[in-house]
C-alpha cells in the first residue's frame, strides 16, 4: 500500500504539491507513481524562468520501464529545479515526498483548491 | 568475452589484413598517427568468435517470438535467394537506367501492390526505415498546408494508445503532440477528440488496430471530424499485418500511410537494420510525395526525381531506399498474391484470438476481454503481481528457460503488468498451445516457489541483468588493459 501524506496535495496524473506558503509550492512525484514506473534512471528537470499553464508537460521521468511526463499541476513560473536529481534519480523512490522535482511561483493561487486531497487521491491510486 | 579480448599483438588473419601501404593522396597531417585499436586474431579464433555469438542469438529462427507490436515473422528464404541473384545484387546505384530495367520494373511493381493493398493513389519506395516512413509522412502533411498558406496549425493529436514513435515524429516536424484518451474500451474517447480539434490542428496519427490490438470501430466518424477542421489523418503501419487484404487505410480516410516492410511484408527485422518504411498517399499529398520514385511510359521505367516532381519534401538517402529490402518485400508480395495476403490477416488474427481465449480459460486476465483480439492482444499480470509476488518481467524472464523468446513487457504503458502478445500468422497450433501450457506452468511455479522466478533466467548465456544498473551507470566501452577478471 502505497503512502498518501496529508498535509500535500495531489493531481490525477500522478503528481504531489506542497504549498510553501510563501506564494510557491513544491512538486514532485508520489508513492504510488514511483512505485508503478519502478527504479528511476533518469529524470530530466525544467529550465528555471520557464512559465507553466496547469497541465503542461514540464518534466519527464524515466524508469527501466517507461519514460513518464511529469505535468505542471498549477499555473506559475519555475523558480528552481532540483538539481541533485540529475545525479541520483533513485532518491524519488528512496523517499518520494523529500525530493521535490521543481519548484513554482503560483500565478494563480486559488487553483490550489481544484487539487485532490490524500483521501481523494488515494482513492484513485487503488483503482489503478 | 569480447574479440578484443583475444588479442595479440602481431596476430593476423592474412585474408583479411589490410595494406599496409601508406595511402596516396591524403595530405600528412590527416593521417592518423596512432593505429587503430583493432583486435589482433587469427582467422580461425575470428570464425570461431563470431559462430559463438550467432549460436547464443534467440532468434525468431530458433524460437517462438511473440513480441507485440514488432510482428515477428517467420521470412521465407525465397525472398533472400531471388534478391541476392548476381543481376540484382551487382547492380550500381549509378547505372543507368538502361541497364536497370530489370530492378526498376520490380520496384514499380512493388509501388504498384503497395498501393492496391493500402488503397492509397500512389507510394514512394524512398523511406530507408519505419521512423523516416513517419518523419516524411508529418513532413508531407506539414508541405502540403504550407502549399495553402495555411501556417496556423501547429499540433498534431496523437491517441495515448497510438504507436510510442509517434509523439516523437510530431515534433521533430516542428509540431506540438496533444494526446488524446483511449475509453475504457479501447475506443479513442471521441468528446476527447473533439475538444482538441480546431483551427491548429495539422493531423493526427493513429494506429488500427491500435498498440492495444483492438480495432478502432469509429475510424469513419474520426476521419470525417478531423477531415471538418481542415486536418489531415496519419496512419501508423505498424500493424498492417491484422488486415492486410481485408480492409484498407486509404478506405478508412487515411491521407498518408507508412508501411514497416520488415513487419508486415517479411524482411529481416531488428538490430537497427536495414529497413524499409514506404510512404503510401492520398489525391491531395500526391505532389510532396519523396523521391526517386519510378515511373513508366507503359513500356520502359525511369526514376522520377525533382524535375517531375518539383514539390516533393525531396530525397531521404543518396539513392533510392534500401534496395535488397525492397526486394525481399517484391519477392515475398508475389509469392502471396492476392489470396495469400488476405491469410495473413485471417491467421495472425485467429492465432492471436486462439492464444487469446486459451489464456482466459486458464485464468489470466485480457486487458480488454469484451473485444475481440485483432493480431494481437493484452493480459495483464496484475493479479498474480498482487496474489503472488511475482511480476510481468519475472514471467517474461522465466519464459526464456521455456525456449521462447517474451511477448512485449510494460507496453502500452496504459495497461499495468502487461504483456502485449503476437504470435504471427506463420506459427503452428502447436507453438502457440507451448506458450499458454508455459504460462500456466511458470504460474504454477509462483504459488510454490515465488523467489525461483525472480531469478529466471537459468538456461541461458547471461542470467538476470541489472538493468537499472545498466541504465545508470552507462559503460560502453572496453579499452586495452581494462580489468579482464
Amino acid at each position: 500500500m502505497s503512502n498518501t501524506p496529508d498535509n500535500l496535495k495531489y493531481t490525477k496524473s500522478h503528481e504531489w504539491v506542497r504549498d510553501e506558503g510563501d506564494g510557491t509550492v513544491s512538486v514532485g512525484i508520489t508513492d504510488h507513481a514511483q512505485e508503478l514506473l519502478g527504479d528511476l534512471v533518469f529524470v530530466e528537470l525544467p529550465e528555471v524562468g520557464t512559465q507553466l499553464t496547469a497541465g503542461d508537460e514540464c518534466a519527464v521521468v524515466e524508469s527501466v520501464k517507461a519514460a513518464s511526463d511529469v505535468y505542471s499541476p498549477l499555473d506559475g513560473e519555475v523558480t528552481e529545479a532540483n538539481e541533485a536529481l540529475a545525479d541520483s534519480p533513485e532518491a524519488i523512490n528512496e523517499a518520494p515526498y523529500d525530493n521535490w522535482i521543481f519548484r513554482l511561483r503560483l500565478s494563480n493561487p486559488a487553483q490550489l483548491d481544484e487539487l485532490l486531497d490524500a483521501e481523494a487521491y488515494a482513492a484513485l491510486a487503488e483503482e489503478d | 568475452m569480447l574479440i578484443f579480448e583475444h588479442s595479440k599483438p602481431g596476430r593476423r588473419a592474412q585474408a583479411q589484413a589490410p595494406s599496409a601501404d601508406k595511402p596516396a593522396g591524403i595530405p600528412e597531417k590527416l593521417l592518423r598517427k596512432r593505429k587503430p585499436r583493432l583486435p589482433e586474431v587469427s582467422e580461425m579464433q575470428a570464425v570461431r568468435h563470431y559462430t559463438r555469438l550467432s549460436q547464443k542469438n534467440f532468434s525468431i529462427d530458433t524460437q517462438f517470438y511473440p513480441l507485440g507490436s514488432c510482428t515477428m515473422k517467420y521470412n521465407p528464404r525465397a525472398c533472400n535467394s531471388l534478391a541476392m541473384l548476381p543481376g540484382l545484387i551487382n547492380r550500381h546505384p549509378l547505372a543507368p537506367d538502361t541497364h536497370s530495367q530489370g530492378f526498376m520494373s520490380a520496384m514499380h511493381e512493388l509501388q504498384e501492390i503497395l498501393k492496391e493493398v493500402t488503397g492509397m493513389s500512389a507510394v514512394s519506395l524512398a523511406p530507408m526505415a519505419g521512423a523516416q516512413g513517419e518523419f516524411s509522412g508529418i513532413a508531407m502533411i506539414r508541405a502540403y498546408h504550407d502549399a495553402r498558406n495555411d501556417t496556423g496549425r501547429t499540433e498534431i493529436l496523437v491517441p495515448d494508445a497510438a504507436h510510442g514513435t509517434n509523439p516523437a515524429t510530431a515534433v521533430m516536424c516542428g509540431y506540438k503532440a496533444r494526446e488524446i484518451p483511449t475509453k475504457a474500451d479501447g475506443d479513442v474517447d471521441m468528446d476527447a477528440l473533439q475538444d482538441a480539434l480546431g483551427p491548429q490542428t495539422a493531423g493526427i496519427m493513429l494506429t488500427n488496430p491500435s498498440t492495444l490490438g483492438v480495432f478502432e470501430r469509429r475510424i469513419k466518424e474520426i476521419a470525417d471530424r478531423v477531415h471538418g477542421a481542415g486536418g489531415l489523418l496519419y496512419y501508423d503501419g505498424a500493424n498492417l499485418n491484422a488486415i492486410l487484404g481485408r480492409v484498407r487505410p486509404g478506405d478508412m480516410g487515411f491521407d498518408v500511410i507508412h508501411m514497416n516492410l520488415h513487419k508486415t511484408f517479411s524482411t529481416p527485422h531488428g538490430g537497427g537494420g536495414p529497413g524499409a518504411g514506404p510512404v503510401g498517399v492520398s489525391e491531395r499529398l500526391l505532389p510532396f510525395l519523396p523521391i526517386p520514385m519510378v515511373g513508366t511510359d507503359g513500356r520502359d521505367f525511369h526514376w522520377l526525381t525533382e524535375e517531375q516532381c518539383p514539390q516533393s519534401i525531396g530525397r531521404l538517402s543518396a539513392f533510392a531506399g534500401n534496395a535488397g529490402v525492397l526486394l525481399r518485400a517484391y519477392v515475398y508480395a508475389k509469392m502471396l498474391g492476392a489470396e495469400g495476403m488476405h491469410r495473413v490477416a485471417d491467421y495472425s488474427t485467429l492465432n492471436a484470438n486462439y492464444m487469446l481465449k486459451r489464456l482466459m480459460d486458464a485464468g489470466f486476465t485480457a486487458a480488454y476481454p469484451e473485444r475481440r483480439a485483432t493480431h494481437e492482444f493484452i493480459i495483464t499480470l496484475k493479479k498474480e503481481a498482487k496474489e503472488l509476488g511475482v511480476n510481468a518481467m519475472d514471467f517474461a524472464k522465466r519464459l526464456l528457460d521455456y525456449g521462447m523468446h517474451a511477448p512485449t513487457t510494460y507496453f502500452p504503458l496504459l495497461v499495468p503488468e502487461c504483456f502485449l502478445i503476437e504470435p504471427t500468422e506463420t506459427e503452428a497450433r502447436e507453438s502457440l498451445d507451448a506458450f499458454v501450457d508455459a504460462m500456466i506452468q511458470i504460474r504454477e511455479e509462483a504459488k510454490t516457489d515465488a523467489e525461483k522466478l525472480k531469478g529466471a533466467p537459468y538456461s541461458l548465456p547471461v542470467r538476470r541483468l541489472d538493468d537499472v544498473r545498466a541504465a545508470r551507470e552507462l559503460d560502453l566501452h572496453w579499452q586495452p588493459g581494462e580489468d579482464q577478471a
